[in-house]
């Protein structure tokens, strides 16, 4: 605690710097994997050759990911905003298809039956439905991403894994304690946050159905 | 012209080598309440399901007020089409007045017209506007639920009403309950109705149009009356109970066999409705242990029925009007 109070500004940066960071790739990484998504609750037999693809990026090491991105790539913000994007995409993908695909057949032949095109169905009822199993996925990749988002500080992207690296490397158990407390800090905020949001979609989404 | 015209359809599915329908021909009549009957896997579904374009026929050409429903865009055909499935299939994040309002608003009908409509729709299937509207599906009973799936089958007016076995998941009293509604509402809207069930009883009740099937083929197709005393087959008359006598009385109303009042007769002997049917005549006369009753038509005397009518009218088989199957 110490060290934060002393170096307020410093850890001030870092935790908006990680902030700014996750919240970013986690944009990418929905624009990705909203239409990915979709075009796999569509086409079903698409759904194992991405999600086996998606699931092997995600058992590669993140410091070995970046650590192969930094020759292609260099170091600074992209090589560590394609690695958090890159190990968001499964879980993202895997929670919006199942979304997707838990809407009730009877409430979508319903929406068909109706006339309703299939934009429509999915504008107007497949996705308001699927909305909380959707941000339960957001919430689990949102945790994840601001963990991995740590390894960040190795290939000079920033982020509170700066306070580790520096503290490891300059032997300083104290500013290893702070960067440790305020990650935990930042993704149960975040965790959280997006708890309360996935209650609220729950019950627009109306209750079990 | 007829509302919807079947000819000739068939449908295959490529993974078995069985027709789901085969061949069917059936002309629908404008305002005609059709039920299409039969055991599970008959084909009454499929066939029901290709009206709307949910599932394309292999063979054949269906009509719609005349026009091939191919030379029509999917979406704009099923606007014009009222549809009512067994689950119901509410949308449960919309409000019962939301759900109501789908088709309006995918026809792009203004505010005020869809918000009356909607009113006039809940009053319609007996559900208080100021009291359900904006009530959410979940907190809504199952038959309550199906009342809303048919305010919305049925909110933009369309002509034509598929109704796959909407009282198949509701209790028997509840059923009951709904059948009654849903003449008494037919009775004001007059819609083309298409209805499946595989329950005789609820058939029976419901035709104008009797349509029997099995192993996707019409055996026969006319008013239940006609089926009863006149079975195309064997099956048919087995489906049917087309044997149970006090069935096939349930059918037909006293009006029909009933005498003109003679002058100076006791006025001393029970009364029935006009619109009962024999059985339920032949029930009170069982009941009060006297030969004839007093026929009423809402509480005027109107005619006379004698348990002679009744014994007549179990023999012979009744003049039905057959109908083009």
């Amino acid at each position: 605690m110490s060290y934060i109070q002393a170096h307020q500004d410093q850890v001030l940066q870092l935790f908006l710097q990680h902030l700014q960071l996750a919240g970013t790739a986690l944009g990418l990484a929905l624009l990705i994997a909203f239409p990915v998504s979709i075009v796999i609750a569509r086409y079903q037999h698409l759904y194992g050759p991405v999600i086996g693809v998606l699931d092997a990026i995600y058992t590669i090491p993140s410091l070995a990911l970046l650590a192969l991105l930094v020759p292609i790539i260099g170091i600074g913000r992209t090589p560590a905003l394609i690695a958090l994007v890159a190990y968001a995409q499964l879980i993202l993908v895997r929670n919006i298809v199942t979304g997707l695909r838990g809407v009730s057949p009877a409430v979508v032949e319903a929406a068909t039956g109706l006339g309703m095109n299939e934009a429509q169905a999915l504008w107007r009822v497949r996705l308001p439905l699927a909305l909380p199993v959707i941000i339960a996925g957001l919430r689990i990749a949102t945790v994840a991403v601001i963990g991995i988002g740590t390894v960040a500080a190795f290939v000079d992207a920033g982020g509170l894994g700066t306070l580790l690296f520096n503290g490891v490397s300059q032997n300083d158990p104290a500013q290893i304690e702070a960067g440790a407390l305020a990650i935990a800090v930042l993704a149960i905020m975040a965790d959280l946050l997006l708890r309360l949001v996935e209650w609220w979609a729950g019950r627009a989404a109306g209750g079990t159905a | 012209m007829p509302a919807v015209a079947f000819e000739h359809v068939s449908k295959r599915y490529s993974t078995g080598e069985h027709a789901a329908v085969k061949d069917c021909t059936l002309l629908v009549e404008t305002g005609a309440f059709v039920v299409l009957l039969g055991p599970s896997g008959c084909g009454k579904t499929t066939l029901l399901k290709m009206v709307n374009r949910l599932i394309e026929p292999s063979e054949g050409r269906i009509t719609v007020d005349g026009e091939d429903i191919h030379s029509l865009p999917e979406t704009a055909l099923r606007r014009r089409i009222g549809y009512v499935i067994q689950q119901v299939g509410l949308f449960p994040h919309m409000s019962v007045e939301q759900n109501i309002a789908v088709v309006p608003r995918l026809l792009h009908w203004p505010k005020e017209r869809t918000s009356e409509r909607t009113d006039a729709l809940l009053e319609l299937v007996g559900l208080p506007p100021d009291e359900y509207r904006r009530r959410r599906p979940r907190e809504l009973s199952g038959g309550q639920q199906q009342r809303v799936g048919l305010a919305r089958a049925i909110a933009a007016d369309p002509a034509i009403l598929l109704m796959d076995e909407p009282f198949g998941a509701i209790d028997a009293i509840t059923r009951a309950r709904l059948q009654d509604e849903l003449l008494r509402i037919q009775a004001q809207v007059r819609k083309t109705v298409l209805f499946v069930t595989h329950d005789v009883e609820e058939a029976l009740r419901l035709a104008d149009v009797l349509v029997v099937m099995r192993e996707g083929r019409i055996l026969q197709a006319a008013h239940p009356r006609t089926i009863l005393s006149q079975p195309a087959d064997p099956f048919v008359a087995e489906l049917v109970g087309a044997s149970d006598l006090l069935r096939r009385l349930s059918l037909i109303p006293i009006g029909e066999t009933m005498h003109p009042l003679p002058t100076g007769k006791p006025a001393e002997l029970p009364i029935i409705e006009r619109r009962e049917s024999l059985r339920a005549a032949l029930a009170k006369l069982l009941d009060s242990g006297g030969q004839s009753l007093i026929v009423v038509d809402s509480g005027v005397p109107a005619g006379l029925i004698e348990l002679s009518d009744i014994y007549a009218a179990a023999r012979q088989a009744p003049s039905a009007e057959a109908l083009p199957a």
